[in-house]
């Protein structure tokens, strides 16, 4: 198929398998953590559950909600990336991806960001790092007990 | 790519040579967007200037320039002779009576604002009503929900049917001795539905109820007449005709506007001003306090004077052919759905693709060089009422052409493919 280069880059066949198929997308039914994130210029919505354990370890995290492609994968692939680490961890992978999305770094400078790599095709889209990184940001308001937050 | 010989319904078609001629006016339109050139279907938001209307705006920074209503010297004299000029030349585009009615605003939002903060605060009480259809531009919202605030009005919405057509059975039905004010776009920008703006601002004479239309999307398509209309306030914006940003106006009919306090207060609004005491200037001036945006009011004059050097007729019935393409072509686009097919509407084509959302179709088509707006257009109530989060807009202008539909359809059917999107 014909498509620039661009596209190519962005839509990569693991952004869209994520899409089509997201991972841990359930509520969980008592989570210890919870936050609901938006993005009103979109109206992108998602809602991320944990459950942290007294090691400070996530040992269940999951997430619902409607959204573009990108932040759907996105969504989906840190919740396989976040869970059984502590949230130190987390905090860490969500500054790097940060900052890979926003071209600050290269995916290939960290080797945590290995799996994320697929959306360092954002930085050049200004409109649609938001999409990317709404999910962590909600993650992030989860951890600090934020419930709701807005990415604009 | 294969899945284009899916495309039997509709003939290709040859954009006629008057068209390419004026495409010639619009220098932006020969440009590249990722190294593919530009289709530009987003005209709803902006329209792009001809440039006729960017010589204007050169010429009078190059030679003119200067404040207006201000000065003796001869360069001030110029300016102003040039922005009056540029009223009367509004005034007669719109038809209204006298340039006492043409008010320069900054815009629709603006000229809205003015009307709700001049009329509505004043003029509303607890147990009024204000009409406000579901189809309605944030614009021609949130202004009226702050006055309903403040005064204890109560705010009606109108709804629409599934077609995207005012229900005006249900208006008529609204229609009471407590409906003060009646808010209804000429076009929707979501939607593209044209409404019988005649019919309702007669059936609001009948109730004695002032009617506010916001016509930013009627304007750069089709002539409108204000006393034709019937219409009491009429609010558009420059830069979706083919003029510049930061220009607007507020037409409001006289007997109105000479009741009205002003909107903001400062210089140029003012006969004369002591402590004890201000007199208001006259109309339209009463309404344009501070040093007002004179190159752009100048530049929206060229851009009436380009509108009226056109065929408008030729471009109107060229439009429609354009929607009837374009609606015929976007069929062969899998999983793809319409919102808002109403009789008559403007070149204006609103969809979602089922399992794909705007957003990565709005990027996607982006990479292929086709601009198109997506998100909910400034008009949630719209997306609510048809329970969708966005659509995709293609909306056209009079120098579109039939390949760019093709270009159009030929980036969906990839949006479709990469979403393995089938029907
Ligand atoms: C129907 C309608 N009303 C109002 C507006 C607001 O116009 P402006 O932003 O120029 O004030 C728009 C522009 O998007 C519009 O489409």
């Amino acid at each position: 198929m014909l498509l620039t280069n661009r596209s190519k880059n962005l839509y990569q066949e693991v952004i869209l398998d994520h899409n089509k198929n997201p991972r841990n997308y359930r509520e969980i039914e008592h989570p210890s953590h919870f936050a609901k994130g938006n993005n009103p210029l979109c109206g992108d919505k998602l809602d991320v559950y944990l459950i942290i354990d007294d090691k400070n370890v996530v040992t269940d995290v999951s997430f619902v909600g409607d959204g573009c492609a990108i932040s759907k994968a996105s969504a989906s692939i840190m919740t396989t990336l976040v869970k059984d680490k502590t949230i130190d961890e987390v905090n860490k992978l969500f500054e790097g991806f940060h900052d890979m999305a926003t071209g600050k770094i290269e995916p290939d400078e960290d080797p945590k960001l290995r799996r994320l790599r697929a959306f360092s095709g954002v930085k050049d889209l200004p409109a649609r790092v938001k999409c990317a990184t709404l999910a962590w940001h909600t993650l992030d308001a989860a951890l600090k007990n934020q419930e709701i937050i807005s990415t604009e | 790519m294969d899945t284009v010989s899916k495309d039997t319904i509709s003939q290709k078609r040859e954009t006629p040579g008057r068209i390419l001629e004026i495409r010639r006016d619009f220098p932006i339109l020969n440009r590249q967007v990722q190294d593919k050139p530009l289709v530009y279907l987003d005209n709803g938001a902006s329209t792009q200037m001809p440039k006729q209307v960017m010589d204007t705006i050169n010429a009078y920074h190059e030679f003119h320039h200067s404040n207006v209503h201000r000065g003796v010297h001869q360069l001030s004299q110029e300016a102003t002779e040039l922005y009056e000029g540029a009223r009367e030349k509004l005034r007669a585009f719109i038809g209204a009576a006298s340039t006492k009615e043409v008010v320069y605003t900054s815009g629709t939002t603006e000229s809205i604002n003015l009307v709700a903060n001049s009329y509505g605060l004043a003029n509303l009480k607890k147990g009024d009503k204000i009409l406000i259809s579901n189809m309605e531009h944030h614009a021609n919202i949130v202004p009226w929900y702050m006055i309903a605030k403040k005064t204890g009005a109560e705010i009606v919405v109108i709804p629409i049917l599934d077609d995207g057509s005012l229900d005006m059975d249900a208006l008529s039905e609204l229609m009471d001795n407590n409906v003060r004010i009646l808010c209804v776009n000429h076009v929707s920008n979501a939607l593209g539905t044209v409404n019988p703006v005649k019919e309702i601002a007669k059936m609001c004479r009948d109730y004695g109820v002032i009617t506010v239309i916001d016509g930013a999307q009627a304007v750069g398509h089709f002539p409108i007449d204000v006393v034709d209309l019937g219409v009491d306030f009429y609010a558009f914006s420059g830069h979706k005709m083919h003029g510049p940003t930061g220009v607007g106006v507020l037409y409001g009919r006289e007997e109105l506007l000479a009741k009205m306090e002003p909107f903001m207060g400062g210089g140029d609004m003012i006969l004369s001003v002591s402590f004890e005491k201000i007199i208001w200037n006259e109309l339209p001036y009463k309404f344009e306090a501070g040093t007002p945006p004179i190159a752009q009011a100048i530049g929206l004059g060229a851009a009436v004077d380009y509108l009226n050097s056109l065929d408008r007729e030729f471009l109107e019935s060229y439009e429609n052919d354009l929607l009837e393409y374009a609606t015929e072509k976007l069929k062969s686009v899998s999983g793809l759905k319409l919102v808002g097919t109403a009789p008559g509407k403007i070149s204006l084509n609103s969809f979602v693709i089922e399992g794909v959302h705007p957003h990565d179709i709005g990027t996607i088509l982006d990479g292929e060089g086709v601009a198109v707006r997506t998100g909910q257009h400034c008009a949630e109530p719209v997306m609510d009422r048809f329970g969708i989060p966005a659509t995709t807009r293609a909306s056209m202008a009079f120098y579109n052409t039939f390949e760019e539909i093709d270009a159009l359809t030929d980036a969906l059917l990839k949006v479709t493919e990469l979403f393995d999107v089938t029907d």
